[in-house]
């Protein structure tokens, strides 16, 4: 290949605060239309901004995770343009000291383990929001105006779209760790800029960068910078360039539109924001951030190996959602055979997840009734597939596996007598059978066991069946 | 010295307007208050930090704890232009 | 008797002692007001109802017997850049002519828990840039001693309606001498208090690291006392000071005061760069008589050099309008304020609603400072003024290490008359030279009265280091006893 693809990603994520940056508003998602709002974050004249703890204690936390270097000697500055959802002209952000700088995010690529390292990390305020109208309109709402952003800016480090994708998943998972952000890409908690061009690793001839924005998905995002990958390097052979621009993402039609060109670099004017005084973190105050740091998704794996005797593959999955791992080691409790709970969960369970392309959060399943009816199936009360069925039933109603089992009369046959009932039955009605398998046919077995299973409507216990209906054809 | 150009992007940035004659005498005015203020360069500042504030506290960090703002009719009692709560930006082009 | 002209000081006795009620104070304030207004125009918004009825609740107080405020029944101007809820506060500005804050400047809970009736919304220059009153959109203020000739500013109406006796005393703001010289020319008392001891909350930013409340009384005990009601910590201000150790108690100046005592030893700096040619000579010959009277009050005073001086005013403007540019981004006419009937775009919207409703002196800051903050002038600009700034601070910092104040003239000209100087603004820019080193170095710094050039008052500007207003208090106060003595 005579491309090379160079991606940085730039990442806005909101912090789960209890209040605003600057005022003690109500962080809270949505609520009506300008209710979470007071002189501050309105921007009144004569308000003034006060700095929220929680908020440096999250940015920090971020910083930690990602391996960044903590500044505690910092300021707040201003970035200056207007626009109509920022309310004072100016947002209040970070320029030349940002909280945290440097770090890294691991990816695995073909060639191995790589590490995509980070620009910075800084703090900064949110904007309003606007819709239009069919009137042609423009409608503001403030009540997202000064909540609490980290942005994370990237090398550009990235030589894939794959590995942008790597990058994300890795960090949206390392944030919700940390328990700093939900990253929830369509509620806007997390928002993602790309920055993309080729370099002609032959001729050294380089695209232009585009940036692209309205990233509304990971999926999204990738599809976007196939695009633009394919668009710039089309035009690289045709002799032409890219021009340097801003364009977005049109999930409908898969393709990105031009939305500005970048003639003009903006003059954000950056100064030193006066109304606050210079931010000095005490260190103790940063070590006791970084002792109480929850236990970050490697750190996790690697326990999930020792603790847990599972493969690395099986860890790494377990351990990719924070909610799955909280998951497992709350079933283990109610069961404690941490090798089939891991099975169930990496076998039926994430492929409801999957088909339904839902959290393990968002379903009817607790880590009790999956702890319980794995119990179940260990003692032999029901067969693995009646596990299964019972599994799909609590999915749909939430209900019991006991309850389950008892209301659709599921429990396992095992008594003796029963079975040599039905196994006595249904050789009786399947005289041929006996003389395949007689003449050397063993597949004749496997015939006679699902005739078993249906008269017994699934219920036999199939250890037992086998070891009888052996005896009994021989007996024959 | 000042150029009509510059003085046309500055008002672009600032977004302010001013007529031809008002963009004549801004130059000539702004040029004179800059040649007085040139004078700084006299100051040997090598090794001499800004000052970005007089006074050497620290800032507070507050606390995160919800307190009540400002109720919606508060919030828009200065602006006629409002519907449904919003504030409102009467058909502009985008 | 007239009870206008008494001091707040006897003013707040005689509340107390039950011989005058707050609502007769105020009314016979309203009385005044209506009397001078139309010929000073000190006020943009008056506060006359509901000034009454706290009035009222106040006499009721007294009349219960209940613990009253430092500043109960008495009459207060507040200059119309701090924010009152559900009182219009404009800047002086079109912009904000119909503008209704829904809150309370941190200053202006202090007074209204302090029992102080707010009697008005004081004039001012346009979002206190000017130095004359006269770029107010509400037209400019006069001076009570000459009606011809401007008050000062930018908190001209606070300093003219102290002056002229329409209230007792009145908050102004200082970014770079906008309490002290419109004290000058008023004759009265104006203190700018060091940066951080009173809250901005609420107080509508002109030049943020610069601005600083302050009072005006029309002597200093009258000043000290409207500064001890409104000092202290908010946590609201980031910038405003949570151990001020120099935090001045009303209580610790006693009421009899011994003037002598105040300047015994009291050890004065006099910078030689304070004086230029072309400058007044009558006022100095003021000065030099003011200082001697400080030398006979047993005060020992030295020449002293602030090699940096020179360069101050010069920082100032690029410092102040950098901030300004900034701080002033807010009147966009999206939220509040003026708004411009025609617009087809946002950016429109934004052009012709500051065009129209800006004047022409807010523009030009406006204007100087996005230049001296844009990309490939900041370090030239912004910059180099910040480190001048650490250099003339470095400047009072040497000097307070061996003086207790600096004293220098307020003004290096008299007030002038209106219009004189509104289309020169580096001639205006100049008056200013004395009283922005003080900002730029975070000080305390009083004006107070200190002589007549032919029936004009002169100021004599008395520094204090940063949160010492102790000393300046004492030196004004054994000043203020000199005078008043005949010496």
């Amino acid at each position: 290949m005579a491309y090379k693809t160079i991606i940085g990603l730039e990442i806005h994520t909101e912090l789960m605060t209890k209040t605003k940056m600057f005022c003690s508003c109500t962080n809270a998602f949505g609520g009506e239309a300008n209710t979470h709002c007071c002189p501050v974050c309105i921007g009144l004249p004569g308000a003034l901004p006060v700095i929220n703890k929680t908020a440096i204690e999250y940015a920090i936390r971020a910083g930690i995770a990602l391996n960044c270097k903590i500044n505690t000697h910092t300021r707040m500055d201003r970035k200056n343009y207007f626009y109509s959802d920022l309310v004072k002209g100016y947002q209040i952000s970070q320029d030349d000291i940002p909280l945290c700088e440097g770090g890294h995010i691991e990816i695995e690529t073909e060639e191995g383990t790589k590490k995509v390292h980070l620009e910075r990390i800084h703090i900064e305020e949110d904007t309003g929001k606007q819709t239009h109208t069919t009137e042609g309109d423009t409608l503001i709402d403030y009540n997202r105006a000064g909540v609490p952003l980290i942005e994370i800016v990237t090398k550009p480090e990235m030589n894939t779209p794959e590995e942008a994708r790597q990058f994300l998943e890795n960090l949206r998972s390392t944030l919700k760790y940390i328990e700093v952000s939900d990253c929830k890409m369509e509620e806007g908690s997390l928002r993602c800029d790309v920055n993309i061009n080729i370099v002609d690793s032959e001729t050294g001839n380089k695209t232009n960068i585009t940036e692209i924005k309205n990233l509304n998905s990971f999926r999204g995002a990738v599809k976007a910078m196939e695009y633009e990958e394919k668009r710039h390097i089309e035009l690289l052979q045709k002799g032409e360039n890219t021009v340097k621009e801003t364009r977005r993402w049109d999930e409908v039609k898969g393709e990105t539109i031009s939305m500005r060109a970048k003639g003009t670099v903006a003059d954000y004017r950056y100064a030193p924001d006066g109304d606050f005084a210079e931010i000095v973190l005490e260190d103790s105050w940063v070590d006791e951030i970084k002792n109480n740091l929850p236990e970050l998704p490697h750190h996790k794996k690697e326990r999930f190996i020792k603790d847990y005797d599972l493969s690395e593959y099986d860890a790494g999955v377990l351990t990719a959602s924070k909610d799955l791992a909280t998951f497992f080691e709350e079933t283990i409790k109610y069961i404690d055979d941490s090798k089939l709970v891991s099975n169930w969960i990496m076998g039926d369970v994430l492929r409801r997840l999957k088909d339904e392309e839902i959290e393990i959060q968002d379903t009817k399943l607790t880590p009790k009734s999956l702890g319980d009816l794995i119990k179940i199936v260990k003692d032999g009360k029901i067969n693995n597939n009646t596990g299964k069925k019972v599994l799909k039933e609590i999915f749909d109603t939430g209900k019991e596996p006991e309850t389950i089992i008892k209301e659709q009369e599921l429990v396992q046959i095992s008594d003796e007598g029963a079975l040599k009932e039905i196994v006595s039955k249904v050789l009786d009605e399947n005289e041929q059978s006996i003389i395949d398998y007689k003449n050397g046919k063993d597949r004749a077995i496997g015939f006679l066991v699902g005739q078993i299973m249906k008269a017994s409507k699934g219920k036999a216990n199939p250890q037992m069946v086998n070891k009888m209906l052996i005896e009994m054809i021989n007996e024959r | 010295m000042i150029t009509r150009e510059q003085v046309e992007h500055m008002a672009n940035l600032a977004k302010l307007k001013f007529s031809e004659e008002e963009i004549d005498g801004f130059t000539h005015k702004f040029s004179e208050v800059l040649s007085y203020v040139e004078k700084l360069n006299e100051v040997n500042t090598e090794g001499v930090e800004p000052a970005y504030g007089v006074n050497n506290h620290i800032q507070v960090l507050r606390e995160d704890v919800v307190q009540e703002g400002l109720s919606r009719e508060e919030v828009l009692q200065n602006i006629k232009e409002n519907q449904y709560g919003y504030f409102k930006l009467l058909k502009i082009v985008e | 008797m007239d009870i206008t002209k008494l001091s707040a000081f006897e003013m707040r006795k005689k509340i107390s002692k039950k011989e005058i009620s707050s609502k007769e104070l105020v009314t016979a304030h309203f009385n005044r007001i209506e009397e001078v207004e139309k010929n000073i125009n000190a006020f943009i918004t008056l506060n006359k109802e509901e000034a009454l009825k706290t009035a009222e609740k106040v006499d009721e107080k007294i009349k219960n017997g209940e613990q009253i405020g430092l500043l109960a029944g008495l009459p207060i101007g507040v200059k119309d850049n701090i924010v009152t809820k559900d009182l219009r506060t404009t800047c002086g500005s079109k912009m904000l002519e119909n503008f209704i804050p829904p809150y309370d400047a941190t200053v202006v809970t202090r007074i209204k828990e302090a029992d102080g009736i707010i009697m008005g919304k004081t004039n001012m220059d346009e979002f206190a840039m000017g130095s004359s009153t006269e770029t107010s959109y509400f037209g400019p203020t006069k001076n009570p001693i000459d009606t011809e000739r401007v008050p000062g500013g930018s908190s001209g109406g606070s300093a003219a309606a102290v002056k002229s006796g329409e209230v007792a005393l009145a908050l102004g703001t200082d970014t770079g001498g906008s309490i002290r010289q419109p004290a000058s020319y008023c004759d009265v008392v104006g203190i700018k208090p060091s940066y951080g001891i009173v809250s901005r909350y609420g107080a509508v930013s002109m030049a943020n690291t610069l601005d600083q409340v302050g009072v005006f009384g029309r002597d200093v005990r009258d000043a000290v006392f409207m500064l001890s009601a409104i000092t202290g910590y908010d946590k609201k201000d980031s910038t405003s000071f949570n151990n001020p150790e120099g935090t001045i108690i009303f209580g610790s100046f006693p009421e009899e005061i011994d003037y002598k005592d105040y300047l015994k030893g009291m050890k004065i700096g006099l910078p030689r760069e304070f004086t230029y040619e072309g400058m007044d000579p009558r006022i100095n010959e003021e000065i030099t008589k003011s200082i001697k009277m400080f030398e006979s009050l047993g005060a020992e005073i030295e020449e002293i050099s602030l090699p940096h001086i020179e360069y101050g005013l010069a920082a100032y403007y690029i410092i102040s309008t950098s901030e300004i540019s900034s701080n002033l981004a807010r009147f966009d006419g999206v939220k509040y304020g003026y708004r411009a009937k025609e617009y087809n775009t946002l950016d429109e919207l934004y052009i012709n609603s500051r065009t129209e409703a800006f004047g022409e002196e807010v523009k030009r800051r406006i204007m100087l400072g996005t230049y001296s903050l844009s990309r490939g002038y900041a370090d030239d600009h912004y910059k180099k003024a910040l480190k001048v700034r650490t250099l003339i601070k470095n400047d009072f910092d040497k000097a307070f290490s061996k003086y207790d104040i600096i004293l220098s003239p307020t003004c290096p000209v008299l007030p002038f008359k209106l219009g004189e100087k509104v289309n020169d603004p580096l001639a205006m820019y100049m008056g200013d030279l004395f009283t922005v080193p003080v900002n730029l170095a975070g000080l305390c710094s009083m004006s107070i009265p200190c002589g007549y050039v032919e029936g004009l008052p002169v100021g004599l500007q008395i520094i204090g280091n940063r949160l010492k207003e102790a000393n300046i208090i004492k030196a004004g106060l054994g000043f203020e006893g000199g005078v008043k003595n005949g010496l």
